[in-house]
Order: C-alpha cells, then sequence, then structure tokens
C-alpha cells in the first residue's frame, strides 16, 4: 500500500480531531457535573422558600415555638443552635487543633503515632447515633455516678449546676466535641503539611525555636486550612439531630440557655451567659424534624421556613469563615 | 450501686475545683433528692423559695407529645416564672429516664409495664398515674373506595397476621376486587404498633412485615390518600386532620357487635371498641411537692385542659373518668 503525504495528513487531521472530541466532551461532563449540583440546589432552595412562603417573619424568628401553626416560632432552636456551635467551637479547635500540631510537628513516627492515627481517620466515619450513646454515657450520666446540684456563687451571680451534666447545654456540646473533632484534626494535619518544609527550615536556620517557628510560620500558613476544616465540622454538627436526640435536647422548651432570648434580657441578666451552658436546649434540626412529624398541615410551612432559616444559619456561618480565611490569605507573603 | 462510693468523690472534687477556683466566692451543694436533671434551682426547697421554681422536665411517648406540648405552652402563658420542657423519646425511652429519676413527669400511651415498676421501685421512685386522654386507632382507606365501609377484627387479623399470604382485596372478602393491596402502618418501634397488633393479633408486635412502615405518620396518610386499593392505620388525630383525603372504616369487633365509626362520641363512650386507647402521664412523687408541678398536673384534669386535648384531635376523658383521675390527684396531694 503507498502512503502519500495527503493521506497522511488526513489520518493526522482525522486523529486530531477525535483528540479535540474527547477534550470537549470532558469538558461538557465537568461542566454538567457543576451545574447539576448547583441547579438541585437551586431547585431546594426555591421550593423550600416558596413552601415557606410569608411564613419567616420577624415574627418567627423572635417567637418560640406553639401549638399552633400561625404563632409556631423557630427562636428556641435558633438560639439553642448558636449556643451548640459557639460552645462545640470552642472545646474542639484549641483540642483539634492542639493535637493535629502534636502529630505533625512534635510526634515521632512510632508504630503508637501511627495507631492514633489509624483511629483518627477511623474515628471520622463513626456514625454520629454512636457519638450520641458515648456522649450521653460520658457527659448526661457520668458513668452512673449519683446526681448532685450545685450553686456557684460568683459576687454577681449564681450558676447552677449538676454534677453529672444531665440533659444540659454543655452535654450536648461536648459530645458535638467528639463528633467534630477527628475531622478537625484530619483536616488540619493537612493544612499543616501543606506548608513546604523549607519555610520550617529557612526559620530554624534563623535561630527561630520550634515553638517560635509554629507560632510565627506554620500556624498562619496553615490556618486558612484548618478553617475550612472547622467550617465543615462545625456545618456538620449544625445538621446533626440524631446525637442531640440521645443527649436528650427537648423538642419543646419555654426558654432559650440562659433565660437570654433579648438584648434587653442580656442587659438585665448578663450572668445568664454563664448559667446558659447548663440548662436545657433544643436546636434548630430537632425542631424541625418534630414540625415535620406533626398531623397539621399548617406545620408544612412552618417546616419549611425552619429549613431555610437552617440553610441561612449555615450560608452565615461559612460566609464568616469564608471572609476569614480570605483575610488571612492575604497576609501570608513568603 | 455500682458507683455510689464514687459519687462522693466526684462531689467532693468538684468542691474543691469550686473552692480553689474562685477562693473568694462560694460554691455549695444544694439538695437534690427531689429535683431531677435541669432542676438545679432551689429544688426540693419550693415553699421556701417560690420566686424560683425549677424546670419541669417531660419526656416520654410522641403520641401524648402534642397533648404535653399544648397543656405546657398555654401552662406557661398563665405562670411565666414556670419553665417548662418537653421531650419525646417514646414511651419506652422516657420510663427508662423515669426509673432513674431524670423526669418529673413521663408522657405514656400504655401503661406502665411491671418491670419498669419493679425499676421504680429499685430506685425508691413513688409515682402516680393519671389517665389525660383517649386516642382512637383509626383504620382507613382511600375515599374512592367504594367496596368496604366496615371491616371486621377478624378480615383485619387476615390481613395483618404475622403469617398473613394477603395481597389482593379479594382474598379477604371474595366480594371486593381483584386488586393488589398496599398496606400501611406503624413503625415498629412506636405505642401506635404494640397496641394494634395486641388488639388484632392478639399479641404485642405481632404483625406482618411486608407493608410501609413509617415513623412519620403524615407519609402513610399521604400513602393511602394516593392509591385507590390502599388500606393503613393511625392515631386518630391524623385522620382527623386529613378528613378530605381519607375514609375511615367502621369497626365490627366480632359477630355479635355492631360496626362502630371512630368519633369523638364513640371513642370517649367506650364503645370504639376495641381501637380506642387511654393514654397516661405518670408523675415522679417527690416531684409532685413542688408546687409548679402539682399545679402542672391539674391543669391537665381542668376544662381548659381537656379541651386543649380536643383541639390537638385526641377524645377528652369522659366525665366520670375526669373526676375519678381528679379525685385520685387530690388525694396524691394531700
Amino acid at each position: 500500500m503507498r502512503c502519500t503525504i495527503s493521506t497522511l495528513h488526513d489520518e493526522y487531521a482525522r486523529q486530531l480531531e477525535r483528540r479535540h472530541r474527547a477534550g470537549t466532551f470532558f469538558a461538557g461532563f465537568c461542566s454538567i457535573s457543576t451545574w447539576s449540583s448547583v441547579l438541585v440546589l437551586a431547585v431546594l432552595l426555591g421550593a423550600v422558600s416558596w413552601q415557606a412562603g410569608d411564613t419567616i417573619s420577624w415574627r418567627f424568628l423572635t417567637s418560640y415555638d406553639s401549638r399552633n401553626a400561625e404563632n409556631a416560632g423557630v427562636l428556641a432552636g435558633l438560639l439553642g443552635s448558636i449556643w451548640l456551635i459557639g460552645l462545640t467551637a470552642l472545646f474542639c479547635v484549641p483540642i483539634g487543633v492542639g493535637a493535629a500540631i502534636y502529630l505533625e510537628e512534635y510526634a515521632k513516627p512510632t508504630w503508637f503515632t501511627r495507631m492514633i492515627q489509624l483511629n483518627i481517620s477511623n474515628l471520622a466515619g463513626v456514625p454520629s447515633i454512636v457519638y450520641g450513646i458515648l456522649g450521653f454515657t460520658a457527659f448526661v450520666r457520668m458513668f452512673g455516678i449519683a446526681k448532685e446540684a450545685y450553686r456557684l456563687n460568683l459576687g454577681f451571680t449564681t450558676v447552677n449546676f449538676t454534677l453529672p451534666f444531665g440533659r444540659s447545654l454543655l452535654a450536648g456540646a461536648l459530645t458535638m466535641t467528639l463528633l467534630s473533632l477527628p475531622v478537625v484534626i484530619i483536616a488540619a494535619q493537612e493544612a499543616l503539611r501543606a506548608v513546604p518544609p523549607s519555610i520550617r527550615h529557612a526559620a530554624y536556620a534563623l535561630g527561630a525555636t520550634r515553638w517560635q517557628t509554629i507560632r510565627h510560620q506554620v500556624l498562619p500558613a496553615a490556618l486558612p486550612g484548618i478553617l475550612t476544616g472547622v467550617i465543615l465540622a462545625m456545618s456538620r454538627a449544625l445538621g446533626e439531630t440524631a446525637p442531640l436526640a440521645v443527649v436528650g435536647a427537648a423538642t419543646y422548651i419555654t426558654f432559650a440557655p440562659g433565660k437570654i432570648d433579648s438584648l434587653a434580657d442580656l442587659a438585665a441578666n448578663p450572668g445568664g451567659l454563664l448559667q446558659a451552658p447548663f440548662d436545657g436546649f433544643t436546636v434548630l434540626p430537632m425542631q424541625i424534624y418534630n414540625w415535620v412529624m406533626l398531623p397539621r398541615a399548617g406545620f408544612r410551612q412552618v417546616t419549611a421556613a425552619g429549613i431555610v432559616v437552617l440553610l441561612l444559619v449555615l450560608f452565615l456561618m461559612n460566609g464568616i469563615a469564608i471572609f476569614i480565611r480570605q483575610r488571612f490569605q492575604q497576609k501570608i507573603r513568603w | 450501686m455500682l458507683f455510689s462510693s464514687n459519687a462522693r468523690g466526684a462531689g467532693r472534687w468538684a468542691l474543691s475545683v469550686c473552692v480553689l477556683a474562685l477562693g473568694f466566692t462560694g460554691c455549695e451543694k444544694v439538695d437534690s433528692n427531689s429535683a431531677p436533671s435541669g432542676s438545679t434551682t432551689e429544688a426540693g426547697s419550693s415553699e421556701t423559695m417560690d420566686a424560683t421554681p425549677s424546670t419541669i422536665v417531660i419526656d416520654g411517648s410522641s403520641t401524648v407529645y402534642p397533648i404535653s406540648q399544648a397543656i405546657a405552652e398555654v401552662f406557661h402563658e398563665q405562670h411565666e416564672h414556670v419553665e417548662i420542657t418537653v421531650t419525646q423519646s417514646g414511651t419506652g425511652g422516657g420510663m427508662k429516664k423515669f426509673v432513674v429519676n431524670e423526669l418529673d413527669i413521663c408522657d405514656a400511651s400504655r401503661p406502665i409495664k411491671q418491670e419498669e415498676i419493679d425499676k421504680c421501685a429499685e430506685h425508691g421512685i413513688e409515682f402516680l398515674e393519671l389517665e389525660v386522654a383517649i386516642d382512637g386507632l383509626s383504620v382507613v382507606v382511600n375515599p374512592q373506595n367504594d367496596w368496604v365501609e366496615c371491616i371486621t377484627i377478624a378480615e383485619l387479623k387476615k390481613i395483618w397476621a404475622p403469617d398473613s399470604k394477603v395481597t389482593k382485596w379479594s382474598e379477604v372478602n371474595p366480594a371486593w376486587p381483584d386488586e393488589p393491596i398496599a398496606l400501611y402502618g406503624a413503625d415498629t418501634d412506636s405505642g401506635t404498633f404494640e397496641y394494634f397488633t395486641e388488639v388484632v393479633n392478639g399479641k404485642a408486635k405481632a404483625s406482618r412485615t411486608e407493608y410501609t412502615y413509617n415513623s412519620d405518620d403524615n407519609l402513610l396518610v399521604q400513602g393511602v390518600a394516593d392509591g385507590k386499593y390502599s388500606l393503613g392505620y393511625f392515631g386518630y388525630g391524623y385522620y382527623a386532620e386529613n378528613k378530605d383525603k381519607l375514609k375511615a372504616l367502621s369497626i365490627k369487633k366480632d359477630d355479635s357487635s355492631e360496626c362502630v365509626a371512630p368519633t369523638p362520641e364513640t371513642i370517649e363512650m367506650g364503645t370504639y371498641a376495641p381501637m380506642a386507647r387511654p393514654l397516661f402521664i405518670y408523675i415522679n412523687k417527690a416531684a409532685l411537692k413542688r408546687s409548679e408541678v402539682a399545679d402542672f398536673a391539674k391543669f391537665y384534669l381542668t376544662e381548659e385542659g381537656q379541651k386543649l386535648v380536643t383541639d390537638q384531635a385526641f377524645v377528652r376523658l369522659p366525665a366520670d373518668k375526669l373526676a375519678a383521675m381528679q379525685e385520685r390527684l387530690a388525694e396524691a396531694l394531700k
């Protein structure tokens, strides 16, 4: 068979076209993947917002739950969720980041640290209900010790609490801390690992101690990544219902943690902020779950409105975190 | 108890932490014998400290939840200083907490079991049982169903028995259409399931397994409303709220009895047998000594309280029963 220049050229052109087609196809596939998830989210948001209709109002945000759909509000769940996430972050971030720094910067790679590492990875996949049962045993009941009530007099306020913690916000937050820790630790480790070793070497070469290197070079560089992990963990905690149901979050509650449900309350009773962790509580997903189950048709709207509020809180949290992350990212100059 | 020796140690430990951390302030143990979880404030001394009563903690049946929620809401409106939490863990779940002194009141959709009574005795808990309302289990079909108005318990058993092979309406009664029957029922953790299987199949929790079950009764309502050849059962409240979408069947107990439809009257009078069941609250007698708990319990049995029962689509107690319950409570309060 004779092979002319022109047939070779044709063959090449055909193959080139095929390769271009494959490229276009792949790009199309990727963009469809993106847009379909955006579309699903948009449909979900649209449908829920449409269902919620005019239920979302200032009244809805500032009233407690009610037997009548038109009076039902989300205040107890909203404040409960904010408290819970706040306390969880307070416990989870120092412990999680501390553990990650230890594992990445200090610990020698022995079989023991490798085992810890493996266990943390496994814990990240444990179903949340298991943490609920653990939290119930460890914090709500404290392995069955007899319950005692205490009153702590701080001069300007008194704090009433019990040991074990009972079905309190604190027990819930500690349970959520256990649940969030593996995710935070793993994300923080990844972020620390992504800091180039040359940065550490340079710091040591200039005479910085290990603590100075971590404090001034490694941590700032890893912070955006750490924050991403924290946001993911907190977002997951915000939507959890099952472990909190086990720990004993209430369905209906007539008060907010610390009896503070307005700025006026806060001004009149700042000591309530210290009392709050020991009070009973409910959270947004618990309220939504309860509304779904109620027989009255009016609660369909209330449910949708509750979901919109939960999503708004989630967006707000993520927004703040992205803002913080970008501020830190801009500061890094090597 | 296994951990009782540790309890005092833990208490002393907490006390010393209080004192160490805040040398100039005070931390004292509060007598908590009569205070379940959450109620840390001046527990056990309500006569002298009426200005700050403790939280009333309620948990238990999800069937009774709407009643307790409504009672709690209105009671809180009238007594603003009394805070209340209502949770739903199911009758069994609530009882587990009730028997270890974690609750003031336990909602129940069945009478307390002997083993639960034994546990109460073991933990030194005395309780008072009150009937507060009646629920009528409704057997429902699609409104387009024109072949059946009344169903006998025997026919129901034919459909729902554990070894039932019924897949078509005609297999139950030859006069009924030769069409597949779609079954909807309560999920196996609920008191509703326990009661229905007991009445129909003669043994609690004995039921055929191939049917659609869900703990969200609204999905069952939807299922029956969507299919012409469907049949389902759930609490009267869910039928009452969806009368336009469902048709309730009359129940014929045996050959000698008449067909009785579920209405508030037949359920209250007890003629809607055997599908009507009493709903209970169990009150911790130690908690009943607190004036707010006593007032709260009384409120269930007032005219206003019974009106709330009706509003929540349950059936109020008949007059003689109500009087008997009021007397039982008054006796316990002496």
